[in-house]
């Protein structure tokens, strides 16, 4: 049976991916499995200059997942090469994804450029999508032209596959894939987080300081993956699919509507253990379904 | 990990006591006085971390007490003992015991849980310290004679219905503390914090409560600003020693 997929010529042992933002550095998870047995993982989203983010409280609850407006804490790309790079190479040996954002298309560019040049690097996430922070992140992902420019520059000093991570919060999510890329991204990471609210009963204002935040977790899983197939109908790059992945059925059913591979997000903060489960569980839901090699069923659904 | 409930009662106004058990006995769980469990319950997407108020390491018994305020704590408070939980454990870093004669601990309401298992390995280690348990009202009040077991008790209400009227503040003047652990709603902390300026570092340690959302320090939720840079809530704290503090 085999697992591997392969994004852009990057080979991995399997398709599971823990996402932007719910794994930090990797170090948090370390006391619960031997995170090697990843297929890759998106470290948190870094930016220029360290970030400490929106004011407190900056996570909720709903039914079927958590909304959050952490905002892009990190701290800052330098340290994050100089310390957290080095630290995790001692436990994990599979080509990283590294998630940059930034505030203007140069800090993109810097940022994309130095991540290029890590080793440990297999692939840059452009995250334009970030719906917590203002005049960043989702200001380049709502329109086409901004996603196209901030692509193209990256794509330029980029020495490693470049995918975009795209936000749902838009009309057509397919458009602005096609616009990153005619303007020369790689692949396609898709959904971020969904806008969303809540409020508090007693006071009567919202629950997070920042009035809004970004939805995760089984409740966003029919949405992503119908953005996932609308775009794999209109793209030919690969598709990074994620949104409310918490089992090995979801990320077959995330494959089948066209995702290379599968970003599993919200999941790892309610369980741990959960993309080491999913890994295990994979071979065993193959046989049940009769595949024998996961990549053959990409988009298989179309 | 998989505990489960043997009892899980009422021991005040909204206040349970729930004791659990290891499934399978696991002789690497270490728990600290002021660490804390994050709880799967039942309906809710999020855990619920709960103050660790004892552990047992040899018969593996899990003592937590628990306010209820929303439909987490709800939920749990009608668990019926024989219902497993999925616990992570050991979360969080823990008061750091240092040397004292007379160490003072300072609870206000659900914050007084994590400072019995402290009473315990303190008194346990020789010291003699004193527990100054704030409550509302006498209905609100639990704990004060297993406290009572294991160390001197002064019990303190804001109406007067029980102990000694006011808050815990009031008491701490009269008493000779040479160190101070803290637990409970920050308006409270802040209060002690203006009277343990003369402690040594490290001699005044306080518990911090925030919304948090994996509880192991994944998703950075929680972080507060600190003198010590930022600091997460659920992985470098909750315990802040006044030095790091940085009110805001």
């Amino acid at each position: 049976m085999d697992l591997s997929v392969t994004l852009s010529g990057l080979k991995l042992q399997n398709p599971v991916i823990p996402a932007s933002g719910c794994f930090g550095f990797g170090q948090e998870y370390l006391p619960y499995y031997d995170i090697n047995m990843l297929g890759s993982f998106s470290f948190k989203g870094t930016t220029l200059a360290p970030r400490f983010g929106n004011e407190l409280p900056r996570v909720a609850e709903c039914a079927a997942g958590m909304l959050n407006s952490v905002g892009l804490q990190n701290p800052g790309i330098e340290k994050v090469i100089a310390e957290e790079l080095p630290r995790l190479r001692a436990h994990f040996h599979q080509p990283l994804i590294a998630n940059i954002s930034g505030f203007s298309i140069e800090e993109y560019t810097a940022c994309c450029k130095k991540m290029a040049a890590c080793e440990q690097v297999g692939l840059v996430e452009l995250n334009i999508s970030c719906p917590n922070v203002h005049g960043g992140g989702l200001a380049f992902g709502a329109d086409a032209h901004s996603a196209a420019a901030v692509t193209a520059a990256c794509k330029k000093v980029c020495a490693k596959p470049l995918y975009v991570k795209l936000s749902p919060n838009v009309t057509d999510i397919a458009e602005i894939a096609c616009a990153c890329e005619a303007a020369g991204a790689d692949g396609l990471s898709l959904i971020n987080t969904l806008l969303g609210m809540r409020l508090d009963l007693k006071t009567r204002k919202p629950i997070l300081a920042n009035g809004m935040g970004g939805l995760s977790g089984p409740a966003v899983f029919p949405v992503a993956l119908r953005m996932v197939w609308q775009t794999y109908q209109r793209v030919k790059i690969p598709i990074i699919g994620m949104g409310g992945v918490a089992c090995a059925r979801d990320v077959i059913e995330m494959m089948l509507a066209g995702a290379a591979a599968v970003q599993v997000g919200a999941t790892n903060l309610v369980n741990p253990m959960v993309c080491k489960e999913i890994i295990e569980d994979l071979p065993g839901v193959m046989k049940e379904l009769g595949i024998l090699r996961l990549q053959e069923i990409v988009g298989a659904a179309h | 990990m998989i505990f489960v409930i043997n009892e899980n009662r009422p021991v005040a106004k909204e206040v349970f006591r729930m004791v659990l058990r290891a499934a399978i006995a696991n002789e690497e769980v270490r728990l600290r006085p002021g660490q804390f469990v994050n709880i799967a319950v039942e309906g809710c997407y999020l855990r619920r971390p709960i103050s660790v108020c004892d552990w047992d390491a040899r018969t593996q018994t899990l003592t937590l007490l628990y306010k209820t305020v929303g439909t987490g704590t709800r939920a749990l408070a009608r668990c019926v003992p024989g219902t497993s939980l999925d616990l992570l454990t050991g979360l969080g870093n823990g008061y750091t015991p240092v040397e004292a004669r007379r160490p003072a601990l300072l609870g206000g309401g659900v914050g007084t849980p994590p400072l019995y298992f402290l009473a315990k390995e303190l008194a346990g280690a020789g010291q003699k310290p004193v527990a100054v348990l704030g409550f509302n009202t006498k209905d609100e009040m639990f704990y004060h004679e297993e406290f009572a077991t294991l160390c001197d008790v002064i019990v303190t209400t804001a109406d007067g219905s029980y102990g000694q009227k006011g808050f815990v503040t009031d008491a701490l003047p009269g008493l000779a503390y040479d160190a101070l652990y803290v637990c409970g709603p920050e308006p409270m902390l802040q209060a002690v914090f203006a009277q343990a300026r003369a402690l040594p570092a490290g001699h005044a340690q306080f518990s911090f409560e925030r919304r948090m959302g994996c509880g192991f320090g994944a998703c950075m939720v929680c972080s507060c600003k600190t003198t010590a840079g930022y600091k997460r809530i659920c992985k470098d704290g909750p315990i802040l020693t006044k030095e790091e503090i940085l009110w805001t």
